[in-house]
């Protein structure tokens, strides 16, 4: 609305000038990524760049789904992610339930022990959760990674989903069962559809550390055959250390790890950034 | 809400009742995640503190029984110049790192606040590409444009009349650690960018005009109005940006997987994974990560007593 009142001003166009500029720098490497994943290779390693991807083809993604290793990985990061997403959202729902629904003894310090935990950097744990894994023998495993993720990622689903759990009044619920609905029928039919975009959210975060978690991967994933898609990756970098990289293929492989990510988290930033500014989600 | 009626004012008294009734609930609620925490994290974390009192290292690794020793990790982890240098690295990237994204965020934040819609749009989009994209595949692209051979930063940088053909960035730590402060930066701005921003979007129109009209510079308007009003989520936002430079690991392996030398591109993530995994001295490993947990707990106690008080 303002900005209509407001007269035209060479400030105003400058300001937005810089404002493209910066734009178009931020989104450079991801575009980067997309126009050398659709050039071949003879064109990537000439001396002169080529900045648009003409000529281009998705030859490269071709490559890489029929290298083989890809598809293995993609298994692995599904189940750990599903897996993960799946008890996280269980776990964190019920947690939430009794956080924002109860007053009970010992509530102030469970919210204080989950708003800590979230704090606990996994660089300062692998060794000692290695050892834990290996002492029950799942290492190289999807249960032994995703009941550390689902540790990993449970605090702060717990936090957002609490907003959505405290936003629906409880008097909502009590009036339909003034109207004859039981309390199981009550919960169904009134609170959980109102719950439902809080656990969309949820559910998305938890989707992106899950897919996107490297060092706790890196730990307890040693065996190749075992590897999630960032370590799949990682072994593109690895190898081009020491021998020439094929980087059309490896910007392909990026693309293919990047798109369902950045399709998901267009859905929850706002939710996000609310969230850990002001720890309340507004559902 | 609604006026309650009667029956309902009821119905409330009657699971006000109910609940207590059965005090055991809420606790049974708990118990999965508490138990998966207690699992995951809360036995780890014994274990590595009980662990760093030990002698646990190759040897133990291949069954021999590890062996008290008190504080001796300890003192011969910080006797070792190495840790010094590794940890006086790790805070001075961490503060350089998120100095830099504190400050450019605002500013990205008060150009969004300045520009009409669509150049705004434009910007937030492409801020929202660069936080979506997963660190993994952000370390690779920004790997491949700081290739040594076929890189774009080397070749903008030659076409611009410097000759940086075939300059390997990652050979020395200085460069190195310039690369991992482009990256580390061009990842965290916009999460800065968009929490100030959203704070700056609560200023009341009003007061900017009065204040203009009043003949205050948009220096002073930055200084006297603008700061103050976004000083709480700016602190918190900067809190953050520390504590999560200060666990830079994904982006330091993998530049360091590209091809550079590890000691003396270590900081603490990638430090006790070369003693835990490399050097399978769990002790010492231990003992680093303790002191890595101190810090930070140290550092989020403050964020944590906001979130608090936020929630009451």
């Amino acid at each position: 609305m303002r900005t209509q009142r407001r007269r035209f001003r060479p400030g105003r166009l400058a300001a937005s000038l810089i404002a493209i500029l910066v734009a178009a720098a931020w989104a450079f490497p991801v575009y980067w990524m997309l126009n050398s994943s659709l050039l071949p290779n003879t064109v990537l390693t000439s001396t002169t760049p080529r900045f648009w991807p003409w000529g281009g083809s998705l030859d490269n993604f071709a490559a890489v789904f029929a290298e083989g290793s890809f598809w293995p990985a993609l298994g692995m990061s599904v189940a750990i992610t599903l897996t993960t997403v799946v008890f996280c959202l269980l776990f964190a729902f019920l947690a939430a339930l009794a956080i924002s629904r109860f007053r009970f003894r010992g509530r102030a310090s469970f919210v204080l022990a989950v708003l800590f935990i979230q704090m606990l950097p996994a660089e300062g744990l692998f060794i000692a959760q290695y050892k834990l894994m290996s002492s029950l023998s799942l290492l190289n495993t999807v249960t032994g990674v995703s009941i550390l993720y689902v540790a990993a990622v449970v605090p702060f689903t717990i936090w957002m989903l609490r907003g959505f759990v405290a936003g629906v009044p409880i008097e909502l619920e009590e009036a339909a069962m003034v109207d004859g609905l039981s309390r199981t029928q009550a919960f169904f039919r009134i609170t959980f559809p109102l719950l439902a975009p809080g656990l969309v959210a949820s559910g998305v975060y938890a989707f992106l550390q899950a897919w996107n978690e490297f060092t706790v991967a890196l730990v307890i994933l040693q065996k190749e055959e075992y590897r999630t898609l960032p370590l799949w990756l990682r072994g593109f970098v690895q190898a081009s250390a020491s021998r020439a990289t094929d980087w059309g293929q490896v910007m392909a492989a990026s693309t293919l790890v990047a798109v369902p990510v950045i399709i998901f988290f267009m859905i929850v930033q706002g939710r996000l950034t609310s969230g850990l500014v002001a720890g309340a989600v507004k559902g | 809400m609604t006026v309650l009626s009667p029956a309902r004012e009821q119905a409330a008294a009657g699971s006000v009742l109910r609940r207590r009734r059965r005090p055991f609930a809420p606790y049974l609620l708990l118990l999965p995640t508490v138990a998966i925490l207690l699992l995951a994290l809360g036995y780890p974390l014994v274990w590595q503190f009980w662990t760093s009192t030990q002698k646990f290292g190759l040897a133990q690794q291949f069954g021999r029984p590890p062996q008290f020793v008190g504080m001796a990790n300890y003192v011969q982890l910080f006797a070792d110049p190495q840790t010094w240098a590794v940890v006086g690295r790790s805070i001075a990237f961490c503060l350089i790192n998120a100095a830099i994204t504190v400050v450019l965020g605002v500013l990205v934040a008060l150009l969004m606040n300045a520009i009409g819609t669509i150049s705004r749009l434009v910007l937030q989009v492409a801020m929202l590409l660069a936080w979506a994209m997963p660190v993994i595949a952000s370390m690779t692209v920004w790997i491949w444009l700081f290739d040594w051979h076929r890189g774009v930063v080397n070749w903008l940088l030659t076409a611009a009349g410097l000759d940086f053909t075939n300059h390997n960035w990652l050979e020395q730590p200085l460069s190195f650690y310039f690369v991992a402060t482009v990256i580390v930066v061009w990842m965290s701005v916009p999460f800065v960018a968009f929490s100030v921003y959203a704070g700056l979007t609560q200023i009341s129109e009003e007061v900017m005009e009065a204040a203009a009209l009043d003949g205050a510079s948009p220096r002073q308007r930055f200084f006297a109005i603008i700061l103050p009003m976004v000083r709480p989520v700016l602190m918190i936002v900067t809190l953050l940006q520390v504590i999560w430079d200060l666990r830079v690991f994904a982006q330091i392996k993998m530049l360091q997987d590209a091809g550079a030398p590890t000691a003396s591109t270590d900081l603490l993530g990638t430090y006790i994974y070369r003693l835990g995994v490399g050097a399978s001295d769990f002790g010492m490993a231990s003992a680093l990560s303790i002191f890595v947990l101190v810090l930070t707990v140290a550092l989020s106690l403050f964020y944590v007593l906001h979130l608090m008080k936020e929630d009451s």
